[in-house]
Parts: structure tokens; C-alpha cells; sequence
């Protein structure tokens, strides 16, 4: 039995102390209020060493965070839809001048109509922004991700997204192990490269002539890329020292069938129940940037038919960004790819829908896309 | 208890019908239990109808959605009856009403009573929780009573522990 009872928000909040960011600026937005309005108790108490800077707007937090970040200490923020939407300029400037800094995205519907529940909308669409995005499907994998994600973002030197549903996460009070200490898993921040010292001059973030800004975007692409690797080492190295793993760290297949549903977040709870319910698979994608082609081209082979489950919408492209790129990454397969976009603004994903959805299966044609509300 | 045991509050915003739900699953799991509460989200306000959810099992809970089919549903406000269909999808039967006038079929309590007598206001969500264990054994008394006292330390919570053992004493 994991050791305490606890809102998912308070959970990460909690495992974001043991991580010791020096620097946490956060301006809060539903639904995740929660996260610093619990990290600014802690620090009323005593209990939080960083410097929580209290700032007009997420724009400032995202600009504090680089600024802090620049400096060579750990940064810290957490926001949702139009607060990561607002942080959109400087998302692409963290990942450019290579600063590991950790958001927690609570994820919620974007503007308009005005809407405070969850879907993927608002991280997916910054899915190109050179920053690593992971999605939790539990709060207790929303609490192992955080830490793991301060590891990944300076290993790699390229900032994290850590992604948990909205309200189903967030706010739900739920059985979490929340270690104690993190027992040395992530040592203190040593930067080594972009950061600014007097003793050691270097420019960062600074412009860039047409040759060089080319250069410096295929360098940020080919680290996304790489950083595959340290994604599943981390991983794996607290699986070992904790006893909790996901899958290979990037994607986690459940079940058996010659039908998979591929799908990612919270949802995949429901979905599991479903998928072995009906004799399917379920490939829950944990890392969705980098986007782990290789891992599900592996773990898809020989499938009949593959339905994508994703809470967001490529608007006019129809279907959602996950869905097209799986298609692409599966181009020549045999199977037939089709997709469900579910529970934009905060709709129900229900076993029964989700038993509905599975027994589409066979009607769907290849490339179809049906809605939740059709 | 076998399976997993679904409880649906009904309330009006600022009854605390989300803060029930969180005591009831603290105290459920310092019973042993695994447990989950949350609340429909909205734009609430004070007095609007408002929902929160319990799941409590022996094993790991592994579901994300509203509770459609409770084994057992609370009512804070007998109001609620007129306009809200607080039996829809209902596994169980058992109804338990913060109520003056009893209700046929219902689990009737005056919790408004209790809750002036014990804290001096009319705030009955600890209260029923008294009621809805008694009738339930969905967990103890020990475990609520501590839940309690750690969301409201001090004064405060010992009057709501008063008013959720009245409750509890008081239910047939």
C-alpha cells in the first residue's frame, strides 16, 4: 500500500520540493492552482528552500524561469491551457538557448468558448517547441515523471513538460507514494554549459544570423531526437531505485490483440479496463516528444487495425496530431490506422463510451476520424 | 465488503460536498482502503447543485470517470429532491437525507439539528458522514473522526467530530 492519501496536485507539489528547484516563479490558473498555492504554503511553513517569485502573468513566470535558469540554477514553473498558451514566445526561447527548466502542465481546454476542464489541447499545441513533453496516466506516475523530468531537462539540457490531466488528475484524492527523500536520484544542479558566469563568458539566446540560426535549430532537433535515450535511463535507473517502472519509459503496452489502441494519459486508465475487456491492446504513449517512432513501429507490427484515443484536435486537418503522426510513422504498414477524437473541455470519456468505441473497430475505415459528440 | 463500494454526494456549493468526499476517503484509507474522491467540477456558486464522488476498495483503483452508478448516495439538502434526480443510475438503493421531514424511502436525518447544536451552524457535510457510515460501514468511526481533525485541527474539527458522532448515534 503506497504511504499517504493526497491531491494529485499536492503530490507533485510535494515531490517538487525534494527536487530543490532555487527558483519557483509561478502565476496560478485552474487547474493547477493547486500546485503553488501548495509550493507558497510550504515556504510559508519553512519547509521549501527556492525563491518563489510572485509574478503579474505566465509570460513573466516562463521569463523569470529563464532568467533564473541562465543564472545556472534549477527553475520551476507549473500553468495550464491560455497560461502555456501565453508562454508560447518564450517556450521556443527555453528550448533555444538549451535551459533545463521543468514545467508542470495541468492539462485544460483552450479559449474559445471559455472552458476550465481537461484535454490535451493546449500542451499538444506546442508539440514543436523543442521541449520534451511526457504525460502521466496515473498521479502516481504524475509524481515519479516529475522528478525524473529535472534529470532528463539537465542531462540533455533541454526543458520538460510534465503533463497530467486536469481535475481528473489534479484534483482527484487518490492512494500516492510520495518518497521521503529522493535518495541522491537527482543530484544537485551542476550546470557545465549555457549559463552565464563572468568567469566563463559565453552569449546565449542572442541572435543569430540566417547560417547559424539554421545550424542551431537542426542541433536543438537532433538533441530532441537523442535525448530518447536519457528518457528511458532515467527511467529506468528509478524504476530500480524505487520499484516503479512504465513500460520501456516511453510508451507502455498492456495486453494482448490483434487490434491496439494507442492512446495517452489519464484516460488510459479506462481504456485498459476496455482493452481487456474486448482482447485489445493498449500502447499508452508516455513520451510523446521526442515522438517514440521507433518504439511504436515495434510495438504496433502485425496489428489488423489500430485506433488512436487522443483528447485534442488538429483543427481543419481533422482527427488528432497523434493520429497523423502515427499514420506517417507507420506509412507501408498493412494495418488500418483511424482515430477518436474524445473529451475536448472536459467530456466524459466513460467505460461504456470507450466499449462503444472498441466495438467500432471493425467499421472504421482507414484514415477515418469519428468525434466523441458525432 | 466486496467489490468496490461507489458513494455519489449530492450538495449546494459551499455545503462542502467535495471536502466530505475527501474526509470519507482518508478515512477509508487509514481503515486499510484503497480509496478515490473528486468532485464535478463547474462554475460553482454558493447554493448551486453540486456533486462529489467516493470509490473505496480493497484493491487498486484504476478508473477515471463520474460516478454514474453509486451503490449509495448522500443529500445534504433537501431541496435537492425537487430538482435533482439523486436516485439516477443508482446500483443501491439507499438514499440518506439531511432532512426535517422524512422522506419515504429515504435514510432521513435531521443533520441541520445536530450541526446547529455541535458547531453553531448549519454546515452538515461531517455530519452525514456520521450518518452514512452507520448505515454503510464503509469505514470507521476512529478513522473519520481523525480524518476530520487533520483537515480542520483545533477547535473546529472537534466540533465536527462531535456532530458526526451524533449523526452516527442517532441513525436507526
Amino acid at each position: 500500500m503506497p504511504n499517504q492519501i493526497i491531491e494529485g496536485s499536492q503530490a507533485v507539489a510535494k515531490m517538487v520540493r525534494l527536487c530543490k528547484p532555487k527558483v519557483l516563479a509561478m502565476y496560478p490558473i485552474t487547474p493547477s492552482t493547486h500546485i503553488p498555492e501548495t509550493l507558497a504554503q510550504m515556504k510559508a511553513n519553512g519547509e521549501l528552500d527556492g525563491t518563489i517569485i510572485r509574478v503579474e502573468s505566465e509570460f513573466s513566470a516562463l521569463s523569470a524561469c529563464i532568467g533564473a535558469s541562465s543564472t545556472g540554477v534549477r527553475a520551476y514553473t507549473a500553468t495550464s491551457s491560455q497560461g502555456l498558451a501565453l508562454m508560447h514566445e518564450l517556450l521556443f526561447a527555453t528550448a533555444g538557448m538549451r535551459l533545463p527548466i521543468v514545467i508542470n502542465v495541468v492539462n485544460r481546454a483552450l479559449s474559445a468558448p471559455l472552458n476550465i476542464f481537461n484535454d490535451h489541447q493546449d500542451s499538444m499545441s506546442e508539440r514543436d517547441s523543442g521541449w520534451i513533453q511526457l504525460y502521466a496516466g496515473t498521479n502516481q506516475e504524475a509524481v515519479d515523471m516529475t522528478v525524473q523530468a529535472f534529470r532528463i531537462a539537465e542531462e540533455c539540457l533541454l526543458p520538460v513538460m510534465v503533463c497530467m490531466d486536469g481535475f481528473y488528475l489534479s484534483h482527484t484524492y487518490e492512494v500516492v507514494d510520495v518518497p521521503d527523500d529522493i535518495k541522491g536520484f537527482l543530484p544537485d544542479y551542476q550546470p557545465e554549459h549555457c549559463y552565464l558566469d563572468p568567469n566563463k563568458p559565453m552569449t546565449i539566446g542572442t541572435w543569430a544570423m540566417p547560417e547559424p540560426y539554421m545550424k542551431l535549430r537542426k542541433e536543438l532537433n537532433d538533441a530532441a531526437e537523442k535525448s530518447v535515450g536519457t528518457i528511458q535511463k532515467v527511467h529506468d535507473d528509478y524504476a530500480k531505485a524505487f520499484g516503479r517502472g512504465y513500460g520501456d519509459g516511453l510508451i507502455e503496452v498492456t495486453g494482448e490483440g490483434s487490434t491496439a489502441i494507442v492512446s495517452i494519459g489519464s484516460v488510459c486508465q479506462n481504456i485498459e479496463a476496455v482493452a481487456k475487456e474486448k482482447g485489445m491492446q493498449l500502447v499508452r504513449v508516455r513520451c510523446f516528444r521526442p515522438f517514440p517512432r521507433q518504439q511504436l513501429i515495434g510495438a504496433l507490427k502485425g496489428k489488423k487495425s489500430i485506433i488512436v484515443i487522443e483528447k485534442n484536435a488538429a483543427l481543419g486537418l481533422g482527427g488528432g496530431a497523434m493520429f497523423h503522426e502515427l499514420r506517417s510513422a507507420l506509412k507501408g504498414s498493412d494495418a488500418k490506422i483511424a482515430c477518436y477524437v474524445v473529451g475536448l473541455g472536459g467530456v466524459d470519456v466513460t467505460l461504456d463510451y470507450l466499449r462503444k468505441v472498441a466495438d467500432s473497430a471493425d467499421s472504421l475505415g482507414d484514415g477515418e476520424v469519428r468525434w466523441q459528440n458525432e | 465488503m466486496t467489490g468496490m463500494i461507489q458513494v455519489r454526494i449530492h450538495g449546494r456549493g459551499g455545503q462542502g460536498a467535495i471536502t466530505a468526499a475527501e474526509v470519507l476517503a482518508t478515512a477509508a484509507f487509514k481503515d486499510g482502503k484503497y480509496a478515490q474522491a473528486f468532485g464535478k467540477f463547474g462554475p460553482e456558486r454558493r447554493g448551486a447543485p453540486v456533486e462529489s464522488y467516493v470509490r473505496i476498495s480493497e484493491e487498486p483503483i484504476s478508473i477515471m470517470q463520474h460516478v454514474y452508478d453509486p451503490d449509495i448516495v448522500v443529500v445534504l439538502e433537501p431541496g435537492l429532491m425537487d430538482v435533482i434526480d439523486v436516485r439516477a443510475g443508482m446500483k443501491g438503493d439507499k438514499v440518506i437525507l439531511n432532512t426535517d421531514t422524512p422522506c419515504e424511502g429515504c435514510v432521513n436525518i435531521d443533520a441541520n439539528c445536530i450541526a446547529m447544536d455541535a458547531i453553531g451552524k448549519a454546515i452538515v457535510n461531517t455530519a452525514m458522514l456520521g450518518a452514512l457510515i452507520k448505515v454503510t460501514g464503509i469505514a470507521t468511526v476512529d478513522s473519520v473522526a481523525e480524518a476530520i481533525m487533520e483537515r480542520f485541527p483545533g477547535p473546529v474539527g472537534e466540533k465536527n467530530v462531535a456532530a458526526m458522532k451524533k449523526t452516527y448515534e442517532a441513525v436507526q
